[in-house]
């Protein structure tokens, strides 16, 4: 048996998990190469695949609804589909003009109701197939991925944390953001990224989702009186990367 | 003899987003010959109205995975133009380095990742392992360092953490900048490295020259980064210099009737963004090891080769780390302190141009008085280059065609211009594309 067949494909995002995994270094990349072939990569090969594929990555949010079958043949194709990085898990930052009409006139003007440029809302991959597992994250932690695929190719199950970014923050010993006199979302937000931002000063942005049974009402109670925030702009924070997740 | 050729090569490979080549060749005629850009559009400038400026940034750096840097950038100094902020000599220089760092990074990619298949005879760099592997591991190493150098400012280089409107949320410690100069000169025998590779394989570089206007930011100070003004020289050497609150006048963003992407042009039909358009406006004020680098490469301005622009991002990586070590001698000898934000001393509009990999990247912002943001424009390289790389196949295929290029030759060059161009198309905000017939 050769080794297990590992693809990249990409859909409506910046490309910057892919980009993430580029940045793995020497050791790492020809180390998982001992262990996997590549057979798709279209932003670093121009080789394709139409066999069966052990593990598909999926990059991107589902915005457009002849996407779909392009996902459908990937899933037809794969034996593992993960959901890379926030626009292919939740919709990500695109989903932000999920609550918007009138985002194609902002851009287009005059010009806004051509038939090429029309783009739906902006969904997680989960909208047209199945997922197995999910990397969060804007962008997905290239070590985290590591992780999943280490894990699967152990025929283990992966561990994607569900618990708040607090925790993190706690085991960093990184000072509240609002002991600061910030903000913060990551009471809210799933954790697993290590807690890097409030580590360097800024809030946490929940571009990994939130946890499984958010409080979301208290979020924005919090964001208004801990932080001062207007209802408004506390309900825009709240979904700055979790739009789909929001009512 | 009358050729037939017909070339679809549909979402090109080796390049940021999504691009194809239509070239369709009857009897000797040419019927068509397209630079095509289906890439879905991305909303940015509709997302972040109503968003505080503090938040701007942050969006829009998720308009590119692999400028988030300079997307970044270009945003909170447009955003600073707008409060009326005006940064501490210490924030600019850790941003310096950190453009730097991108710069080399996204080179790194560009030329061994993208680009050095085509002149290996490898439809990727996976197969070179066994074939070319010191020459992989190189590459790997050479991305692996830029990422490290630019996360040790930015926190990460993709969608960087610490870069905010009025200065940084957190700064490297001496100790961690200190290291950092050492491996980048221990870097340099790599790069020494990086020249023998491309020397080795410049026979490969297609020689085809086509004039046209060269843009670049300018700044009396440095190599044009971030701040200065734009200036354009034509190939023989006539310059001129606008305000970069003149975008709008130097871009002059149209659409062209058989094209995809609204083009851009300034005193000719088109014009070129990127490495190459900055080594040929501001060659001068390369570091003196960068134009060493640049002589033993045999590039000196004003080169009117577009396959050159991967070589002059060779230059640049040269350039990059020279700089970036001088100023972080400069730092140490100074003292790196942690600094409060530099707050607004107004509300308004503003406009900034960076030099991103591919090119000048201009961002424009309008405040109101909660510091919410009501209006955004971002214009992007990419599509700067869209027109130049139609006029450039518009040349070129004849060319090839009088010398009776086989079909295969033909793609194989016409892929290698686009992605001597390095186009990041995921990024292009402005589309105006249509179905074309098959």
């Amino acid at each position: 048996m050769g080794k297990p067949k590992l693809a990249f494909f990409d859909f409506t995002g910046c490309e910057g998990c892919q980009i993430e995994f580029t940045n793995l270094g020497e050791e790492a990349i020809l180390a998982l190469l001992e262990h996997v072939d590549i057979v798709e990569f279209r932003e670093a090969m121009t080789e394709t695949t139409t066999e069966r594929i052990d593990i598909a990555l999926v990059e991107g949010s589902f915005t457009r609804e002849k996407d779909r079958e392009r996902l459908q043949s990937i899933r037809k194709r794969s034996r593992i589909v993960i959901a890379y990085g926030a626009c292919a898990c939740t919709g990500g930052i695109n989903a932000l003009r999920n609550h918007q009409d009138d985002y194609h006139e902002c851009v287009y003007g005059a010009d806004a109701r051509m038939p090429h440029l029309q783009s739906g809302p902006a969904l997680p991959i989960s909208a047209a197939i199945k997922v197995d597992y999910y990397a969060h994250g804007c962008p997905a932690s290239k070590d985290e991925l590591v992780r999943i695929l280490s894990a699967l190719l152990h025929n283990d199950t992966p561990l994607i944390p569900s618990y708040p970014v607090c925790v993190e923050c706690k085991r960093n010993e990184t000072v509240c953001r609002f002991d600061e006199g910030d903000y913060c979302m990551g009471m809210v937000a799933r954790a697993g990224c290590g807690a890097p931002c409030p580590a360097l000063g800024i809030p946490c942005e929940a571009c990994r989702g939130f946890v499984d049974e958010p409080n979301l009402r208290s979020l924005e109670t919090v964001l208004m009186e801990r932080a001062g925030f207007s209802q408004e702009r506390a309900i825009g924070k709240s979904r700055m990367f979790t739009a789909n997740l929001r009512s | 003899m009358l050729q037939n050729v017909d070339i679809d090569i549909h979402h090109l490979t080796r390049v940021e987003g999504h691009g194809n080549i239509v070239v369709n060749v009857s009897d000797g005629t040419i019927e068509t010959c397209e630079w095509q850009v289906p890439e879905n559009p991305r909303f940015f400038e509709a997302m972040v109205r109503g968003r505080h400026y503090s938040e701007v940034a942050r969006i829009t750096s998720r308009i590119c995975g692999i400028c988030a840097v300079g997307h970044t950038l270009a945003s909170v100094t447009a955003t600073e133009a707008a409060l009326g902020i005006e940064v501490t000599p210490q924030t600019r220089k850790l941003r310096t380095i950190l453009k730097h760092a991108e710069n080399f990074d996204s080179h790194v990619l560009h030329v061994y990742i993208l680009v050095a298949p085509d002149l290996l005879g490898a439809p990727s760099v996976f197969p070179l392992i066994p074939t070319h592997g010191e020459v992989v591991v190189r590459a790997l190493r050479l991305k692996r360092l830029a990422h490290e150098w630019g996360s040790l400012i930015g926190g990460r280089t993709t969608h960087p953490i610490t870069v905010l409107p009025g200065g940084f949320s957190s700064v490297p410690s001496e100790r961690d900048l200190k290291a950092m100069r050492d491996r980048l000169v221990a870097a340099v025998p790599d790069l020494e490295a990086t020249i023998e590779t491309i020397l080795s394989v410049a026979d490969k570089l297609p020689a085809f020259d086509r004039p046209t206007e060269y843009m670049a930011v300018a700044d009396d100070a440095e190599y044009g980064l971030f701040s200065g003004r734009v200036e354009t020289v034509l190939a023989d050497g006539d310059r001129a210099s606008y305000d970069v609150s003149d975008y709008l006048g130097i871009t002059n963003e149209f659409v062209v009737p058989q094209s995809t992407a609204k083009h851009t042009r300034n005193r000719l039909r088109s014009y070129a963004a990127g490495a190459l358009a900055r080594f040929n406006v501001n060659y001068d004020q390369l570091h003196p090891e960068a134009k060493k680098a640049a002589e033993a490469l045999g590039l000196s301005p004003i080169c009117t080769n577009p396959y050159m622009n991967s070589v002059a991002q060779v230059v640049e990586c040269v350039h990059a780390v020279h700089e970036s070590v001088r100023m972080i001698d400069e730092l140490l000898e100074e003292g790196v302190v942690e600094e409060g934000l530099v707050q607004p001393t107004r509300f308004g509009s503003g406009v900034s141009a960076v030099e991103v990999p591919r090119g000048i990247l201009f961002h424009d912002y309008t405040y109101d008085d909660e510091g919410l943001c009501v209006r955004a424009n971002c214009i992007i390289p990419t599509n700067q280059n869209h027109g130049n790389i139609q006029l450039d196949f518009e040349e070129l295929v004849p060319q090839l065609l009088e010398a009776g290029a086989a079909e295969d030759d033909i793609a194989l060059k016409l892929s290698m211009l686009v992605r001597a161009y390095d186009p990041c198309i995921s990024c292009s905000t402005h589309y105006l594309d249509v179905e074309f017939k098959r």
